[in-house]
């Protein structure tokens, strides 16, 4: 194969994965646009283990193997409950496999003694330092996901003081490195050293409820930390697949945003949460919930004719999404509408709630997004709202002293009664009261989601 | 800067509002699967890899390289395969 076929089969790839996200805007032809990628990524992998000058094909063999296995394993074991956890585990792994190429780029001119050239030597110091930014903070998201560190900002003084000199730092040791004429190795792992550092910097202070728009912002710097190789190899269809994945992070990161009503600054600096809970002005002090039975509830559910279900990331805690379903098929069956209203920050990512309740079987066309449910809310007979708060706290639109106000929210308040499922009285992530649980029409059924559910259904056979 | 520098910058400018393009698109509900065959694409980096893997440059290679072509290839095999034993859960409403 010569350059010329070289590029044109790379060009290929590229246009494989355009094809394979543009099928991605329906659900229908989603599954084999991913498959269409895929070929994609084979076909561009083939073609360089064919054009390459492969000394040691043996680590060639088994970095495939080990890798691809391993790929395997996670993917087909990993629970849909915690596939944040596995996202953010991936952005690292790119962020580091960019680190490391950079790294052996810049260190193979060293053993050949060749000189870099300005250019390259700027993109190998780019890659550097976003992959290593990449690898850092998507392992901090992963542990505060997975919950081996505490999901609660980490702060201390002068934080962004020292996050700014580190970058300074690095800034500094990189220009060194590209204008001395001297063969240096130090500010080469300065860099590194100093970038791994940064990530963790950059993460620790976001608490676990931001943690969505951080997954999202780093698989963003994945993708360009992607096309960075891509500069310093000179590989074109590496330039365009980070490119895109940089602008889908970058467009899901601002989604997350709006969804919460914050900019991406006061997310990435505005260690949210952190002074614990804030409290609204308004206090729950001489207010009354009123407490109802599953049978209570069954009897109100069977005979609605409109129900819609707005879940919150406490009914995939409580695995109680197979019950929900269980439940709208009743209701259906009684002549009922069931449809969900899912917030954009109803899970733990950008469309993880959808993805949790399509392992439950529930059809993807029952799902509605916020604006769109909204307008309907009023006619709605029961909203039920299970392992939510936040989400659907009328203090959001109302009260301007609170935390949350201005976040757009699903108006559950506004349907002509509401059922809430919670453990207790307990307030939310954001450690607000919600006055939709005091509202004369709202009644609270009070234990698990799933046992409260499954009682409900038996009651609702019954019926 | 050199020609390929800025042939580069060309690519990944026109790149980027493709994608933005594209992915301003994509349904809410199709969001998580987009980000896990995004980041299955992110592993591209594995041409980067698997040529500094064969290179033959003593600990370079065997070191960097191996780890490079491993980490990407989880992402790439992870990444394809997650999307897809996701987006096979979505269903319609067949009735």
């Amino acid at each position: 194969m010569n350059r010329a076929t070289e590029l044109l089969v790379y060009l290929v790839s590229a246009i494989l994965f355009i094809v394979g996200l543009r099928r991605l805007q329906s659900p229908a032809t989603a599954r084999s646009g991913n498959a269409i990628s895929g070929v994609g990524m084979l076909i561009a992998i083939v073609a360089t283990l064919l054009v390459a000058e492969i000394v040691s094909p043996m680590v060639i063999v088994a970095g495939l193997l080990v890798g691809g296995a391993l790929g395997f394993w996670v993917a087909r074991t990993v629970k849909m409950t915690s596939m944040p956890q596995m996202v953010a585990l991936l952005n690292g792994f790119g962020g580091a496999a960019s680190l490391l190429v950079g790294g052996a780029e810049f260190l193979k001119s060293e053993l050949v003694g060749e000189q870099i050239p300005l250019d390259t030597g700027i993109t190998i110091q780019l890659s550097l330092l976003i992959g290593a930014i990449t690898f850092t903070g998507s392992m901090v998201a992963w542990a505060k996901l997975q919950e081996v560190m505490t999901g609660k900002p980490i702060v201390f003084p002068g934080q962004k003081a020292v996050s700014a000199l580190l970058f300074l730092g690095v800034l500094a040791m990189s220009a060194y490195q590209l204008i001395t004429p001297d063969s240096l190795l130090w500010p080469f792992y300065g860099v590194v050293v100093v970038s791994l550092l940064l990530g963790i910097l950059l993460v620790i202070p976001i608490g676990g409820a931001d943690m969505p728009v951080v997954i999202s912002l780093l698989n963003s710097y994945s993708g360009i930390a992607a096309a960075m190789t891509g500069f310093v190899i000179n590989n074109s269809v590496l330039i365009i697949s980070g490119a895109l994945v940089g602008s889908s992070g970058i467009i899901l990161s601002q989604i997350m945003c709006k969804a919460m009503n914050r900019s991406l600054a006061n997310v990435l600096f505005g260690a949210f949460g952190a002074a614990g809970p804030t409290g609204s002005s308004k206090s729950s002090a001489g207010l009354s919930v009123r407490s109802v039975t599953p049978e209570d509830a069954a009897i109100q559910l069977a005979y609605a004719q409109s129900v819609v279900v707005v879940p919150g990331y406490g009914m995939a805690v409580a695995q109680a999404q197979h019950a929900v379903r269980e439940i709208q098929e009743l209701i259906e069956r009684r002549g009922g509408e069931v449809k969900y209203a899912i917030h954009p920050v109803a899970g733990r990512m950008p469309g993880h709630m959808n993805v949790l309740l399509a392992e439950a079987n529930v059809p993807y066309d029952k799902l509605r997004e916020m604006d769109d449910i909204n307008t309907e809310m009023d006619r709605v007979d029961v909203a039920v709202v299970i392992g939510a708060n936040d989400v659907v706290n009328p203090a959001a639109r109302t009260d301007t002293s609170s935390p949350i106000y201005g976040m757009p929210i699903i108006n559950a308040d506004h349907a002509k009664s509401v059922i809430v499922l919670k453990r207790s009285m307990a307030a939310g992530f954001a450690g607000i009261e919600n006055e939709l649980f005091y509202n004369s029409k709202t009644s609270m059924l009070f234990g698990d989601a799933k046992q409260s559910l499954t009682k409900v259904i038996s009651e609702i056979k019954q019926l | 800067m050199s020609e390929t520098l800025i042939n580069g910058l060309v690519i990944f400018v026109l790149a980027t509002y493709l994608g933005a393009a594209l992915i301003g698109r994509v349904p809410p509900t199709l969001h998580t699967p987009l980000m896990s065959g995004a980041n299955a694409i992110s592993g591209i980096t594995v041409v980067g890899a698997l040529l500094i893997a064969g290179a033959g440059l003593g600990w370079i290679s065997t070191v960097l390289g191996f780890l490079a072509v491993v980490l990407a290839m989880i992402n790439v095999v992870g990444g394809y395969t997650v999307t897809d034993r996701m987006l096979l859960m979505f269903k319609k409403d067949d009735k």
